[in-house]
């Protein structure tokens, strides 16, 4: 199971990656393993107002449905519109290609609850 | 809670790298690396390979067979030929349905082949029922069943049995494939051109390992056999049906025979046909997009008209198709309703069945 040391993660299986003020958030390598084959994503909206915990999009795979909680609060800025087409890129690449939606955090400091990769790796093994 | 079961092929499902999930008991491949699609693909343009051994089986021998049959299940088993192989279903006498089931007519009885969620439940049923010079066994733990499925499967069988492969739709035959005696049935779940395999332990095991060896044989899991089977709406037990549907709601009045005489649940099931069921099942394909999911609320005019109960998304049409119940008069094909998901009322149609056509079924 890929785990890049680099970024963060959440116990409901996102990874963020910061820069600045700004969070891309995508699923991991992990939780699309465990959705198989995923058909569509529905996004929240561009400006949408979000906090810790929020659902900001639905992930439907062939046999599941599940929906996505923001690892961090913000405004969605961005979300990955070449997933529309190709969904697919969640499973093939979901660090890179595959990245879902980007988040203009109104409290970096929220970055301190997520888990790094080791603590991630514990609490899925 | 007891563990789960292994087939006897696990440890090949391991080394391929399967994704396991608990399914009726048993640990089964929901899906191998290559993923859904591409198994889907297979079965429907190649050769694609099931591991089904989880499904039971019941030996039903002894001069009172024939009686007890008819008396427990709603399809006409006097018709039945040697070698023939009928789909039929148990049900109570309210009309419920036990279980559906594939019966083998054998040269000295008969041979059922049940859903593994039901083993139980099925084995108790028609111990219940049992009437005289009737012999019942549950062989469920000494077979191993493969699928073999797709437009394909005829040509590459053919490379390892001297069998005619050309027996008709829903027949078997005592076969020699790769050098092991099984019961080759012309039979399956997906649609398309297939035969399952039923043997002992090892013989499967010989033929799964010398199909995989051929490189020509996708093995496809749990999740798109379920695709496959709901783009010809064939009906699973726990979703589709089950003890509070009834043969008739359920489409499955092809399969009762109201004229071989009595049958448990037919005085019931009768005045159904005769009075016309409150629901039908129904078959519709998304018009927006979304994924229609078991238990989903169809509504027409924002008002509960039924209820899904098995959705996926079809790879051959791309897009939402389900499976579901809505009121008696509104399941005629060419309706629009609509599925809510997570609260919000998407487009629907309904169709008639199936959702594939010209498949390599009857090839």
């Amino acid at each position: 199971m890929n785990i890049p040391e680099n970024l963060k993660y959440s116990k409901d299986h996102e990874w963020s990656d910061t820069n600045n003020d700004v969070a891309v958030i995508g699923l991991t390598d992990f939780a699309q393993s465990e959705l198989g084959d995923i058909i569509f994503i529905e996004f929240p909206d561009i400006g949408d107002q979000i906090f810790i915990g929020d659902t900001i999009g639905t992930v439907e795979a062939v046999k599941t449905v599940a929906d996505m909680f923001s690892p961090l609060s913000g405004e969605i800025v961005e979300v990955n519109e070449n997933l529309e087409d190709a969904p697919d890129l969640v499973n093939s690449d979901p660090y890179g290609e595959g990245w879902i939606i980007k988040i203009k955090l109104n409290k970096p400091k929220e970055l301190d609850l997520l888990l790094d990769s080791k603590s991630y790796e514990t609490l899925i093994k | 809670m007891t563990a789960s079961k292994k087939t006897a092929l696990y440890e090949r499902h391991i080394n391929l790298g399967a994704k396991m999930v608990s399914f009726a008991g048993y640990q089964m491949p929901v899906s191998y690396p290559v993923g859904i699609q591409k198994e889907y693909s297979a079965v429907r343009n190649d050769v694609g390979m099931f591991d089904v051994s989880h499904m039971g089986q019941f030996s039903i021998i002894g001069d009172g067979t024939l009686d007890f049959l008819q008396k427990v299940t709603i399809n006409d088993v006097s018709k039945m030929k040697v070698n023939e192989a009928q789909y039929s279903a148990m049900c109570y006498p309210n009309g419920g349905i036990v279980d559906d089931l594939i019966l083998y007519r054998k040269s000295n009885g008969y041979f059922a082949v049940i859903n593994a969620s039901n083993i139980e439940k099925d084995f108790d049923w028609l111990k219940q029922n049992l009437t005289g010079d009737v012999e019942l066994e549950n062989l469920s733990d000494e077979y191993s069943l493969i699928a073999i499925q797709g437009p394909k499967t005829r040509e590459l069988l053919s490379q390892f049995t001297d069998a005619d492969l050309h027996i008709p739709f829903y027949s078997y035959i005592d076969a020699e494939v790769c050098g092991n005696k099984i019961m080759l049935s012309r039979t399956g779940y997906t649609g398309e051109l297939g035969f399952e395999i039923y043997g002992n332990h090892i013989a499967v095991q010989e033929i799964w390992d010398s199909l995989i060896d051929t490189g020509e044989v996708t093995p496809a899991g749990l999740a798109s056999r379920d695709v496959l089977r709901m783009e010809m709406k064939y009906c699973l037990y726990g979703n589709d049906i089950d003890k509070t549907t009834n043969p008739i709601e359920a489409s499955l009045g092809w399969v009762t025979a109201l004229d071989k005489g009595d049958f448990i649940g037919r005085d019931v099931i009768a005045k159904v046909r005769e009075n016309r069921p409150n629901r039908r099942l129904i078959t519709f394909v998304m018009e927006e997009r979304g994924i229609p999911r078991q238990g989903y609320e169809i509504q027409v005019n924002s008002e509960n008209v039924g209820i899904v109960t098995s959705g996926t998304q079809s790879p051959i049409l791309n897009c939402g198709i389900g499976l579901g119940y809505v009121k008696r008069g509104l399941n005629k094909s060419g309706n629009e309703i609509d599925i809510i998901i997570r609260n919000k009322p998407v487009k629907a149609k309904i169709v008639k069945p199936p959702f594939v056509k010209n498949t390599s079924l009857m090839e």
